[in-house]
């Protein structure tokens, strides 16, 4: 039985896209803080931190959830991913996040980490959503720059209904 | 916000989480999909001295069919009994209903019994589990404890649970080959409803109607044969009943309005699903 006490400091052990670490924390830890402050994964970002807005959204064991309603203790020995992972290493964005930059689906960006992670797991799962589907997944965040319309069609061409228009938005 | 500082306790087995349920009485809550309860600890709503991790609990996470009812482990999340084979099949209110709780994030960590615990009068599962005349399976270092859904839930966030019991599941009845239909109006797709309506119509066109959002708990009545007009007499002298209540979303008026308007078209759905 793990047990630690009120003003106990603990080693929480993860893996953080594919790299095994650790860093100490109490048990009141948010995982979106310890992600943030305690991992130095600033990707992830925090809005409301009462699991409204969607911002903080990683995925822990490829299943996406709210990391500010998670405590970092309860990520112990688990498989989180964030939007530090999606891109290859040499910068080159992924099919979902050039869909986005394709369809001008994000503005200010602070959004963005959330729905990308959740999409991401969305997707693996439901390879062939119908717009409707999207949109009702796209209901748990919140974004207040774009009226969503841009990010809707990255999420369809994501989603393989629709053509790249790369060639188009370098025009 | 951040939460205040609590201990946290992981235990590997139900009898390990009574014996700390037992220990700490009402200073412990037990955190399960953590949806309600950590968002009351970032607003510092909840100031418990010990947190009871049940997430990690084997025996908890598991949807076990015993016949004529669906055994729902405390730890099972909500998409997991969404995307459950044979929930279409053998739970056809709660397929209609889970859609509606929160959102598919949310679902991805919030459980099916930590809705019944957590007992907010508008929440869809409660709702379901009071209309199918389900149970809530409660167990502490006394022994355990089966009680109905009407005898659990008691008003706004309160229920007869002991502060040394954990809820390890809750059990719907199979209600297969019976009418069902669910509708609720909320101010956003994934919002606590403001008025939620269930119903469950049997062979003989008898109709179990339920309501949440109007009381402190879900309100069920039974329809005896329901055609139009006794459907809408009904849901009216339910409405006139039930009162309502006001709060920042809605008005007594506007719910008591949102109820017979909703009321019989559920039932009439549940009739038609049923034919």
């Amino acid at each position: 039985m793990r047990r630690i006490d009120k003003d106990q400091r603990a080693r929480i052990r993860l893996t953080l896209n594919g790299r095994a670490l650790s860093a100490e924390a109490e048990p009141r830890m948010l995982l979106s803080d310890f992600l943030r402050h305690s991992l130095g994964a600033t990707g992830t970002h925090v809005g409301c931190e009462h699991g409204v807005c969607g911002c903080c959204t990683v995925l822990i064991d490829g299943t996406a959830v709210r990391s500010c309603l998670t405590l970092a203790v309860q990520a112990e020995g688990r498989d989180v991913r964030t939007v530090e992972s999606l891109a290859a290493a040499d910068g080159t964005l992924n099919p979902l996040q050039r869909a986005f930059q394709n369809h001008h689906a994000l503005q200010c960006g602070f959004c963005t980490p959330g729905i990308l992670m959740s999409f991401t797991d969305y997707l693996a799962r439901n390879p062939r959503p119908s717009e409707a589907d999207i949109r009702d997944v796209l209901s748990g965040h919140l974004c207040r720059c774009t009226g969503y319309a841009g990010i809707v069609s990255a999420l369809l061409e994501a989603a393989g209904y629709r053509q790249s228009s790369e060639s188009g938005s370098k025009s | 916000m951040k939460p205040r500082p609590f201990a946290y306790v992981r235990p590997d087995s139900v009898d390990e989480a009574v014996a700390v349920l037992a220990a700490h009485g009402d200073d412990a809550r037990v955190l399960a999909g953590g949806q309600s309860l950590l968002a009351l600890l970032n607003l510092r709503l909840a100031d418990p001295a010990v947190l009871v991790d049940i997430t990690r609990i084997a025996a908890l996470d598991q949807i076990c069919d015993l016949g004529d009812k669906i055994e729902v482990g405390a730890a099972v999340t909500q998409n997991r009994l969404l995307a459950w084979p044979q929930l279409a099949e053998k739970l056809p209110l709660l397929a209609a209903a889970l859609p509606f709780v929160g959102h598919f994030q949310t679902r991805n960590k919030g459980t099916v019994c930590g809705s019944v615990a957590h007992a907010d009068p508008s929440s869809e599962i409660p709702l379901a589990l009071a209309v199918l005349g389900g149970e809530v399976v409660l167990r502490s270092q006394r022994g355990t404890r089966v009680l109905s859904a009407d005898a659990f839930q008691k008003d706004m966030l309160t229920t007869t649970r002991e502060p040394d019991e954990l809820i390890t599941a809750v059990r719907f009845p199979v209600n297969s080959g019976r009418g069902v239909a669910f509708r609720e109006v909320a101010r956003r797709h994934g919002d606590f409803a403001i008025v939620a309506v269930a119903a469950l119509v049997d062979g003989q066109g008898a109709v179990r109607l339920g309501v949440g959002g109007m009381a402190g708990a879900p309100a069920v009545r039974q329809i005896a044969a329901a055609d139009g007009s006794t459907a809408r007499g009904a849901v009216d002298k339910m409405a006139v009943e039930l009162e309502g209540y006001e709060d920042l979303h809605a008005t007594a008026v506007m719910r008591r309005d949102l109820l017979r308007r909703l009321g019989p078209v559920v039932i009439d759905e549940a009739m038609r699903c049923a034919a």
